[in-house]
This record gives structure tokens, sequence and C-alpha cells, in this order.
């Protein structure tokens, strides 16, 4: 799960660079920068996830 | 850069290891008494390597703007990733003062990043570790985003290329420096796990607080002027901030920090009912570290603003990342050096008047996250494998300074059972 998450960023970091590439338009252009922010962010909240300790005796590996 | 420039702008440099000091004793103070000294040594053996491995290597890799640098073709546009400058430093004595100085102030930097990643495996991050872990960032890590964004890389060039305002800008190594180290010592938390004892399967996580306040607050106040020295060096490297304009860089450091911790001070007196003293520390530079990506660009009152929203955030994020999220970050470098550093950055943006450059930020910032924390972690999860992170269980037990060094930094002084292991 934690490595899905790390595998996730780059997705988001690369929907930024189409947004650069795709949208001469500023307002499109920083929305669709947003939108790759929230992938990543999305990732690194599995990451977080995967990574946390869990209480009672399971710890994620 | 006329003389007079020049020989200010080396001075500052000549101050910015005031922030290295600081930020080793503030490590230091943070973790406990019986690794004491082996994150001190840790530091300077830091500090060495990655001046060593940048002067090899890393230098060459960053190369400088308008110097030869590797590119790739996108839609029309030259995306320049990486430089190609001679390697062991050769040319240095011809280069441009500018340049010259340019390179004086990436060996501070990238010494800086390892620290912050060095300190957040107090207490269980073996020195042979650390002392690679340093290796890599100086290596490869920091020239590749330094090149991105100081030496005229595809960051720096986005203002040129695609209209967003003046390209992503990050004066006083908020990205560089901070947010880099931040992200490094998250990967370093997650590949070394937890202190031994500190979230136990049942209950809340054990206290284990720093074993000197002094350190901790003395390193603060050292650090204030490295932190001055690296802002205003930096807005006249990279912003080319003409003389004139460099006191109101340096009353905006002021701001943030003073704002801050105020703010941390009043959160924890509320949350706590005694202000911490540890997390007025961390808060004080949460301040610094989002200065310096917005002193040298935006107005006063900004300025106090984004040092009050850091000062919030720091004890409640750091509560949240030990409580919520179990990491065990002894020093606070993930929230006070990632987070404030992406706040920092964000709010340069924000407080611009021009879309386009707040755009650009929101890139920087999607850089960090999505390429070079998966990068970082690949890179030290491999490492890991060779150059073992963790100490042994009973290394962990007795402390780093007998366990890595055969002695411990306060001899004359008992040390007592550790009655929160369990």
């Amino acid at each position: 799960m934690k490595y899905a998450g790390l595998l996730v960023m780059p997705a988001g970091f690369f929907l930024t660079i189409a947004a650069i590439l795709l949208f001469p338009a500023p307002a499109p252009r920083a929305a669709f920068v947003f939108c790759g922010l929230g992938v990543e962010a999305l990732g690194l909240t599995v990451a977080v996830r995967g990574h946390m300790e869990l209480r009672g005796g399971r710890a994620n590996d | 850069m006329t003389d007079a420039l020049f020989v200010l702008t080396l001075a500052l440099l000549l101050l910015s290891p005031l922030a290295i000091a600081g930020v080793a004793l503030i490590n230091t103070g943070l973790g406990r008494s019986r690794s004491a000294a082996q994150s001190l040594l840790g530091c300077l053996a830091i500090l060495a390597v990655t001046a060593v491995v940048f002067a090899i290597l890393g230098a060459s890799l960053t190369g400088s703007a308008g110097g030869p640098s590797f590119s790739f073709w996108i839609s029309g546009k030259p995306w320049s990733f990486i430089g190609a400058a001679p390697l062991f430093l050769a040319g240095l004595d011809t280069a441009q003062p500018q340049a010259q100085l340019a390179l004086l102030a990436e060996f501070f930097a990238v010494a800086l990043a390892g620290l912050i990643a060095w300190g957040s495996g107090a207490d269980r991050l073996r020195l042979s570790a650390g002392i690679a872990i340093a290796a890599v960032l100086a290596a490869v890590v920091f020239p590749l985003l330094a090149h991105w964004i100081w030496a005229g890389g595809w960051l720096a060039q986005l203002g040129d290329h695609f209209g967003l305002g003046a390209g992503f800008q990050d004066p006083g190594g908020a990205a560089t420096i901070h947010a880099l180290g931040g992200i490094s010592a998250l990967a370093i938390i997650w590949i070394t796990g937890s202190r031994k004892g500190k979230f136990p399967k049942e209950g809340l996580s054990t206290a284990m607080p720093g074993h000197n306040a002094v350190y901790v607050l003395f390193g603060s106040l050292l650090s204030f002027i490295g932190w001055m020295a690296f802002n205003l060096s930096g807005a006249i490297l990279w912003l080319h901030t003409p003389a004139s304009a460099l006191a109101a860089t340096a009353i905006n450091t002021l701001l943030s920090a003073s704002a801050a911790v105020i703010a941390t001070f009043v959160v924890t007196r509320i949350r706590f009912g005694k202000p911490d003293a540890s997390l007025c520390a961390n808060g004080w530079l949460c301040g610094l570290v989002a200065s310096s990506a917005s002193a040298a660009l935006v107005p006063p009152a900004a300025a106090l603003f984004i040092g009050l929203v850091a000062g919030i955030a720091t004890p409640l994020l750091v509560e949240l990342f030990e409580l919520a999220l179990s990491i065990d970050d002894p020093t606070g470098a993930v929230t006070v050096h990632a987070i404030g550093a992406l706040w920092g950055l964000f709010a340069a943006g924000l407080f611009s008047s021009n879309i386009g450059q707040f755009t650009a930020q929101l890139v920087g910032i999607s850089a960090l996250l999505g390429f070079f924390f998966p990068l970082i972690y690949l890179l030290f999860g491999i490492l890991n494998r060779f150059v073992a992170f963790r100490v042994n269980p009973d290394g962990e037990r007795i402390g780093m300074d007998l366990d890595e060094l055969g002695g411990g930094a306060y001899p004359e002084f008992v040390i007592h059972r550790d009655e929160s292991y369990r």
C-alpha cells in the first residue's frame, strides 16, 4: 500500500507538467495544476496510511 | 556584479554556517543524552562529506545559470534538467564572481539539507548511514533540484518559456534546502522506523523529550543569524535584488520568525496550560523556514501573516504527526522544514499579483512532492540494503554514543535506567 502511494505521486507530477503543456490560458492551467497536486496528496495519504503502525499487535511492513 | 556587492554577498555567505551550527545544536538538544555526541559528530561529518562529494561531482551536475547543461525538448521548448559543468570544480579560478559566490552558497545549502535529514533519525540512525545519505544528497539529489531552480533549469525557465511569472522562485533555499531536507527526513523516518518503545501496542505514544532545552533555544538564536545570511545572499544571487532593498528582506525574515514564535507560544499555552519551550523553538524555526521562500518577495504584512500561520501550524502538526500518523520525528524536521517550506513557497505565490507566478510556485511544489520524494525514498531504500540505517537493538538501548563512539557525551553524569521502555 505504501509503495502504491509512492507510485501515484509521480502521476500527479506528470499531470502538472501536462497542464503547462496543454493549457495556454492561465485559469484552466492553474486549475489543472491543482488537480495534479490533488493526485499527489492522494498518493501521499495512501503512503502515510501504509506506513502507520497499527496498535493492537498488528504492524504494517 | 560590483565589487561592493561581491564583498557584501561574500560576507553574508560567511555568516550562513551559523544556520548550520544552530540546526546542529537543535538536533542534539532534541535528541537523548545518550546520543548527543554521535549527533554532533554526525553534523560535523555530514558537513565534511557533503562538501567533498559536492566538490567532486555535485557542483558539476548543478551547473550554473547560462552554463553548459543537458536538456530535452518538449513542445519546441528546451527543458534543462541537469548541469554539465566540469568535474572537481575545474575552472573555478576563472569563473565569474557571481558564479563563484553561487557555488559557495550551494556548498552551505547542501550541508544544511543533509543536517536536516540527519536530525530526523536521532537515537537510531547509524553514523555511517547518515554519511551515506549525505553523500547521496550531495552527489545526485541536491544538484538536480538546485539546477532546476538556481542554475537555469526548467523550473527557473517557466516564466520565459510558458509565461508563468518569473518562473519558480526560491531565493532563500526553501525548496532546495528545507523542503529537500524535510522530505528526506520523512523517507528516513519511514525506512528506519520509530524508536523502540515510542509507539506501544496500547495507549498513547511514549513521550521522549529532548535532553537539553538550552541547546535547542540557543540553536534557534544562532540559526536566526544564519537565516538572515541565507535570505539576503539568496536575494542578491538569485533575484538580483539591489543592496538598497535588502533591509526589507531582513525585516521580513525577523517578522516571519517573530509572528511564528508568538503564535506557537499562545497555542501551546492554550493547549497545554503552559508554553512549551521546544515547540516554541520549532515554531520560530518554522517561521524562518517559511521566510526562506517569501522574505524577499512579499510585503511586511504578508510576512507577518506567513509567520503566524507557520507558528499556529507547528505545534498542531507535530502533535498530529506523532499521535495520529505514528511518525516518530524527534527534531520535527518534517513539520518545520518540509511543511514550513511548502507553506512559504505556496504563500510566495499567493501574495504575488501574478497568477502565472502562483502557478509556477505550484509546479515547483508538485516537483518536490511528486518527483523528488519518491526518488529520495527509492534511493534511500536501495541505500539501506547496503548500509544499514538502523542501529541494532542493544545499541539503541545503551545509546548511540556508547555503541558507535565508545564513550558518552556526559561521562560525569549517571545515566538512569530508562523507565519509559516497555
